[in-house]
């Protein structure tokens, strides 16, 4: 399969990798994905809970190339951003940044669901209710 | 200065060794003619190469000339074998055993015959991917007319026992096929000494052209026909009409030859090269040879990275040539079936690379593919959720993951 420049990009200096301490109470962390479908992303935010920014944001992905290009991209956008505009991050624009061809769109999917599920981790641990339940596109 | 990248993928298919070509080239342009005009030079010359490398091929296998019948590759000889033996012996019986590990050409055949009325018994293998010779016995039954075992596999090289195998075909009164195409010229292969039947096997995997391939037909103890699965003229014994691929046989032939005299010496090589990458790549922590490594082809390694992800790790392999356990070409991966017969589980299975090495691969050329893996592996291991809760002692099946 061919990848555009963008994936191969991000997949040989991916952006970000790492890991943000979990215990502290501003950091939200979303683990999606499961080993026997080929896809694991874990993908961290540590937010500033005076104005609501995210500050830093640390992803690891067990996956194919578009796959760990999908969350490098969404660490890069995630970071500087407000934890509301971060929930507006659609698959689609992660599509359209890195050119993904149609049988790698779960790729995006994937990378959205695990900005949702951050965001909802830091949510629950600092007593704010849970997001409605994030949209189902399986 | 190394050429990249570097082709690692000889069990899908081998270059073909310069001095093949040599041998084939004037059959193109001067020497033309067609095997079967018996009126004239052309037609003598053609049918003089085709029984020369008739003698070549069955010297390398230790059979009669005649015994050769000549195909246009592996698919055919296993579609001509195993549906010509049906209808050949439909009177007898109509039960066919094979493996879960056969090549598709193999098992898609016995699939279609299911429709046409067939029983097909399918053998599981163990963790070696090595069938159970007990259960290819208790499965005979008076019906069974064919026994289809491959000699070598192509994913992850095992050897099948093919002289047990072939006694216990024998024994029931069953024909033994065998499907060689890894096999034939890697290690040596002796029809009669391992009791074969039928047998399979192609140019292209054995340093010779694509598109020629041979079936060998048993002509006595017992004589073994199969029924043709093309009409035409009549060549081949009646077996398989076309006109022959003269190029391609004398290719064929070539191939054999070279194959029969450094076989010895290719096999030392190759055993040491391929010992040497497996060595160096297992001392990656968590990984894994699939499959036997007492009975196995001398050229072929298949390795499972546990943790990294097959698609992933074939894109940072980018300067090898090598095949995955994987083909992820859809939100659904599919993994190797030949590796999940092995028991292996589905991220095991995705995880894996298979090496084969030829006549060409160099030291220099492994040393490079030793360093190009291990640094992929550990590029991706950095970047991996699961090697990370591996390493912080998470077992992962406690965790509830969301399927997608």
């Amino acid at each position: 399969m061919a990848y555009s420049d963008k994936v191969i990009d991000h997949y040989s200096n991916p952006r970000n990798v790492g890991t943000l301490d979990k215990s502290k109470k501003n950091v939200g962390t979303g683990l999606v994905g499961a080993p026997e479908c080929g896809d694991v992303m874990r993908l961290q935010i540590e937010v500033d809970e005076a104005t609501n920014v995210i500050t830093d944001a640390k992803f690891k992905t067990f996956g194919c190339g578009s796959a760990i290009a999908s969350s490098s991209l969404a660490t890069e956008w995630l970071k500087g951003k407000s934890v509301d505009e971060a929930l507006a991050i659609d698959n689609m624009e992660i599509v359209e940044e890195l050119a993904l061809p149609p049988v790698k769109i779960h790729c995006s999917v994937l990378a959205e669901d695990a900005i949702k599920a951050a965001i909802n981790d830091y949510r629950v641990k600092n007593g704010l209710p849970e997001l409605e339940a994030a949209k189902s596109h399986h | 200065m190394l050429k990249l990248p570097i082709y690692l993928d000889n069990n899908a298919t081998t270059p073909m060794d310069p001095r093949v070509l040599e041998a084939m080239l004037p059959y193109f342009t001067e020497q033309f003619g067609n095997a079967a005009s018996r009126n004239h030079p052309f037609g003598w010359q053609a049918e003089e190469a085709v029984d020369y490398a008739r003698e070549q091929i069955a010297q390398l296998i230790n059979c009669d000339p005649k015994e050769i019948i000549f195909t246009s590759g592996a698919t055919e000889s296993d579609n001509l074998a195993i549906k010509g033996v049906y209808e050949m012996y439909a009177q007898k019986g109509n039960h066919i055993i094979t493996a879960t590990t056969e090549h598709k050409a193999v098992l898609d055949t016995c699939k279609h015959l299911e429709k046409q009325g067939a029983r097909v018994t399918y053998l599981q293998v163990d963790e070696k991917g090595l069938i159970n010779l007990e259960e290819l016995e208790a499965a005979m039954t008076p019906q069974t007319i064919l026994v289809a075992i491959m000699y070598g596999n192509n994913e992850i090289g095992v050897l099948q026992d093919i002289r047990a195998i072939s006694a216990i075909a024998k024994k029931h009164g069953a024909l033994f096929f065998s499907d060689a195409s890894q096999a034939v010229g890697k290690v040596p292969v002796d029809v009669v000494a391992d009791g074969i039947d039928l047998m399979a096997f192609t140019g292209h995997k054995m340093y010779g052209p694509k598109g020629i391939g041979a079936l060998y037909v048993r002509r006595k103890n017992p004589r073994v026909k199969v029924t043709a699965q093309m009409d035409g003229g009549g060549h081949e014994r009646g077996m398989r009409s076309g006109t022959l691929n003269v190029p391609g046989i004398v290719g064929l032939g070539k191939a054999c030859e070279l194959c029969r005299v450094e076989m010895e010496a290719d096999t030392a090589r190759l055993s040491a090269m391929r010992d040497r990458l497996e060595k160096e790549l297992l001392t990656l922590e968590e990984s894994y040879v699939n499959g036997s490594r007492e009975h196995r082809l001398p050229h072929v390694s298949n390795i499972s990275f546990k943790y990294v992800e097959g698609e992933g790790l074939m894109m940072g392999v980018k300067d090898l040539a090598v095949s995955s356990g994987s083909a992820c070409t859809s939100a659904s991966l599919e993994p190797s079936y030949v590796l999940k017969a092995l028991g292996l589980s589905d991220d095991l299975a995705h995880s894996s690379l298979r090496f084969g090495l030829s006549r060409f691969t160099t030291d220099e050329q492994i040393d490079y593919a030793i360093n190009h893996v291990k640094e992929a592996v550990t590029k991706l291991r950095e970047m991996s959720p699961l090697w990370e809760m591996f390493k912080e002692g998470i077992d992962l099946n406690s965790i509830e993951w969301a399927e997608h």
